[in-house]
């Protein structure tokens, strides 16, 4: 499947500005982004239930969006799961999974709805209606309704969101295997960073309409392209910086200059394994002014000389560190970026 | 796609341009005869017919806000025995047409009915001549009759607001210090102010659209004078200028409701109540609180229905039911049914044409269908006249006969008539049927491999059926109550229940009809219970 420049803007407002993606067989794809960024536009537009206002859309090779073409839902070979689950209230469960299986005949129907509720552990649960089941039972229902007519490719519009923390867990890996068993293609919308890295085997990151990067998660923790791709998967510290000749300065500590980067400001974007904490001494000393116990690790709160605002960092929960500490940075863990990049991201 | 989307657009323009067609041809036949008769219409008819019709339209209009705002006020914000009753009670007026209050008291009212000689016996006087009271007969008496009954549009909405909205403002201006005189005044009725122009709104097009009640009363309103001018005069042209005139005057209280409503909304439904704790009355207080909310339901239905049923027993005691009297009912019931069963169909089409046509095209489609209904029979009548009769040659030309389906005179006709002014009461409530289903219900069964017709009847309609059977429902009832637009458009010697009371009480036989007009109110009644239901079910929901 493939998404080309597509774009759709709503009045004023431009929900999706030129995304371009594609789609392996069997390969599951994360669109990561804030509320409002655009994904669920697009997985709408894939669906076919909007319309793109440029750009085009191919499934299996075949156009079904765009240059005045515009393939029905119901004709797309599309499956997508809603955020709701969007159960059918007035039907069973069987019924539910039956209904997108209309071109088979009662008892084949009948059998594959079974066998797909069956794979999901809710076979018992056939004759309910939706409204008995609890959260997680509905959404796994939704998910053997959408995967029953075997669609090409599989849409999941933030598929857990609506289960509280305890059983979030177990319904991924769940849903996971089920997918994977299905040999689905399947593109997934969430807002949890998280979720995105243990689901996916690539990562789009979305921001304001606009595909960001797109990678596997290992790349975009690594080496993303933006502040902004930098901040989605994870905590990061920024610091300002100039870099002169072959040296970035930074307050705190020197680091080597990139040859992509030209001279002048840069910023700096620091993963906690990027800071390295260390006794007074070693790197620039700063002072500890609030230490916070969190379980498994410590928070400490920094201030440091030469930097405008306090630090964050994190350290194991058997650190014991003195009231002054050495802070130093690790040169190829660090995250450089051009001036030019602060322009992008407003 | 682009073939059953196509044909949807078809079907969409051919609609609207049926649902056009009667203002339009209004126009062309206006023109049409201005020569002539406009300036006798301008100097003799209009200026009188206007100023009375405006009158009409003042006093009922400061009436229903006095009855409506005032009733929504007592039961919402006091606690007295009584209450809970009154409080469903205060609806029954709806369930009587205007034009059946005006007929039970003319006879109630008259000096040898019941009423004039109960306060002889009681003041000892021989004659009628001795004690005059003011005439009925009369435009005071005209808004007085529309004010008591048409109240409950401004006391439906006006209450909701209150018990949904007003809660812990209310609280909020008590503790403030106002008392119940004062947070009625500040706080309360601008709060309701849309709630009040809506419900003003539509018991000023009920008022405008009334023919029964003003004839009777002999006030002659512009509706009269279209039905005058057309019936008697056999003057189609001046009735359609009369027409226009009407029209732009819906226009205007059209406008004045916007702007009354400051660009507000009023949400109807769906919102829970809650409403602060009552002001609990006691002793002479709790009774006067009672007495005076129930004021307009005893003028406004106990009496008129209590004088229907005593004289409809005293007729059928006397000289058995009235033998033409079933088949009447028969005809009501068959052109009823058959308009709102093209209502349902139509209003469920318009209703879900924002998902068939995509939203806006749909929401103009919605705009159209209302447009009936803002016109008074009278006038959608003599709008549709025109166009009758070229569909009537038309399709003549067609099949070479000239028997067609939907000519004019013909029953096909009058189902049309109903069907486009009452297509406004299902399309609103099939529209807030399907307004309630999450937008991701139907998208899901399109993705799941069903076109947007089969997911309209597989899923949209089962889950809205409530919703479409009350609004079935509403419109049955309209249809059947409906005066104007039955006395001009109905076939050749078809009589309903509606045109027969109109006759009786032209002729002044009115004992007769007393059993006719005893149906149409148990026919009205009937919204009436479904309104007490669902509100009984929101109580259920609340505890």
């Amino acid at each position: 499947m493939a998404v080309e420049a597509v774009s759709r803007r709503y009045g004023r407002a431009v929900a999706l500005n030129g995304i371009s993606l594609t789609l392996d067989a069997g390969e599951i794809l994360a669109v990561l982004g804030d509320s409002g960024c655009g994904k669920s536009t697009l997985l709408r537009l894939i669906a076919g239930l909007d319309e793109p206002d440029a750009g085009e859309i191919r499934i299996d090779g075949h156009p079904v969006a765009g240059r005045g073409r515009s393939v029905p839902p119901e004709a797309r070979g599309v499956g997508l799961m809603f955020q709701d689950y969007a159960l059918f209230p007035h039907l069973t469960v069987l019924a539910n999974v039956r209904f997108g299986l209309r071109r088979l005949d009662r008892a084949e129907g009948r059998r594959v709805a079974l066998e797909r509720l069956a794979e999901v552990g809710l076979a018992d649960k056939a004759e309910c209606y939706p409204g008995t089941l609890s959260g997680g039972e509905a959404q796994r229902v939704a998910l053997a309704r959408a995967l029953a007519p075997r669609p090409r490719v599989l849409l999941l519009d933030e598929p857990f969101s609506n289960l509280d923390a305890g059983t979030r867990d177990r319904v991924r890996a769940d849903t996971v295997l089920v997918l994977r068993q299905a040999g689905a293609s399947a593109i997934l919308v969430t807002h949890d960073a998280a979720e995105a890295v243990e689901v996916a085997d690539r990562i789009a990151l979305m921001r304001r309409g606009r595909l960001l990067q797109c990678g596997t998660a290992e790349t975009l923790y690594r080496s993303p392209e933006s502040p902004a791709a930098a901040r989605a998967l994870g905590a990061i510290v920024e610091i300002s910086g100039h870099a002169v000749g072959g040296g970035i300065e930074t307050p705190l500590g020197s680091l080597p200059r990139p040859s992509r980067i030209g001279e002048g400001a840069v910023r700096v974007c620091l993963r906690p394994e990027a800071i390295r904490i260390g006794p007074v001494g070693e790197g620039r000393p700063s002072r500890v002014l609030r230490r916070t116990f969190a379980g498994s690790n410590l928070r400490l709160e920094l201030a440091v000389e030469g930097l405008d605002r306090s630090l964050l960092v994190t350290l194991p929960a058997d650190a014991e560190p003195t009231d002054i500490v050495g802070i130093s940075l690790v040169a190829d863990r660090t995250l450089v970026f051009g001036d030019r990049a602060r322009a992008d991201d407003a | 796609m682009s073939a059953a989307r196509g044909l949807g657009w078809a079907a969409a323009l051919a609609l609207a341009a049926l649902l056009l067609s009667p203002v339009l041809s209004l126009m062309a036949t206006a023109v049409d005869g201005t020569g002539e008769l406009w300036p006798h219409l301008a100097a003799y008819v209009l200026p009188q017919a206007i100023r009375d019709t405006a009158l009409v339209l003042g006093g009922v209009g400061l009436l229903v806000i006095g009855l409506g705002t005032g009733t929504a006020w007592l039961v919402s914000a006091f606690e007295f025995p009584g209450r809970r009753w009154l409080d469903a009670a205060l609806l029954l007026p709806l369930a009587v047409p205007t034009y059946v209050v005006a007929y039970a008291y003319l006879d109630l009212m008259h000096p040898l009915g019941p009423i004039q000689s109960g306060l002889r016996a009681m003041l000892g006087l021989a004659s009628p001549r001795d004690l005059v009271l003011p005439d009925l007969r009369s435009l005071p008496g005209c808004i007085l009759l529309l004010g008591f009954v048409l109240y409950p549009y401004v006391y439906l909405p006006t209450r909701a607001l209150f018990l949904m909205r007003a809660g812990s403002l209310l609280e909020a201006a008590r503790m403030l210090g106002a008392g119940p005189g004062r947070t009625f005044l500040r706080v309360a009725l601008p709060l309701a102010r849309p709630a009040v122009a809506l419900g003003t709104g539509l018991a000023l097009m009920e008022a405008l659209n009334d023919v029964g009640a003003a004839e009777f009363l002999g006030v002659r309103t512009l509706t009269v004078q279209v039905y005058a001018t057309w019936v008697n005069r056999s003057d189609l042209p001046g009735a359609a200028q009369i027409a226009l005139v009407m029209l732009t005057g819906v226009l205007l209280l059209v406008g004045l409701e916007r702007l009354a409503r400051g660009g507000r909304g009023f949400a109807g439904s769906g919102q829970r109540e809650r409403m602060s704790a009552r002001r609990r009355l006691r002793g002479g207080r709790a009774i006067a609180a009672l007495m005076l909310g129930g004021l307009p339901v005893l003028a406004g239905f106990l009496l008129p229905a209590g004088h229907l049923v005593v004289s409809a027993w005293q007729r059928i005691r006397g000289a058995g039911l009235p033998d033409t009297l079933l088949a009447e009912a028969g005809n009501t019931v068959l052109y009823a049914s058959a308009a709102t069963l093209l209502t349902v169909v139509a209003g469920l089409l318009i209703a879900a044409a924002p998902g068939l046509l995509g939203r806006r095209s749909g929401a103009a489609m919605i705009r159209i269908a209302a447009l009936g209904y803002a016109m008074p029979g009278t006038v959608l009548a003599v709008g549709l006249l025109t166009p009758l009769a070229l569909l009537d040659s038309g399709m003549a030309a067609l099949t070479g006969s000239p028997l067609a389906l939907v000519g004019l005179g013909t029953g096909g006709a009058l189902v049309l008539g109903y069907g486009m002014r009452f297509l406004t009461v299902s399309v609103g409530a099939t529209e807030a049927g399907l307004a309630r289903i999450p937008r991701t219900i139907p998208d899901a069964a399109r993705v799941l491999g069903r076109g947007p017709i089969a997911t309209l009847l597989t899923v949209q309609m089962p889950l809205a059926w409530p919703a479409l059977l009350s609004g079935a429902l509403l419109a049955f009832v309209d249809i059947a109550k409906e005066l104007p637009l039955t006395l001009l458009l109905r076939p050749l010697n078809v009589e309903t229940l509606s045109t027969h009371l109109y006759g009786e009480a032209a002729r002044g036989t009115y004992e007769d009809g007393a059993a006719a007009a005893l149906l149409i109110v148990g026919i009205g009644l009937l919204p009436v219970i479904l309104l007490l239901r669902l509100d009984r079910d929101a109580v259920f929901r609340r505890g």
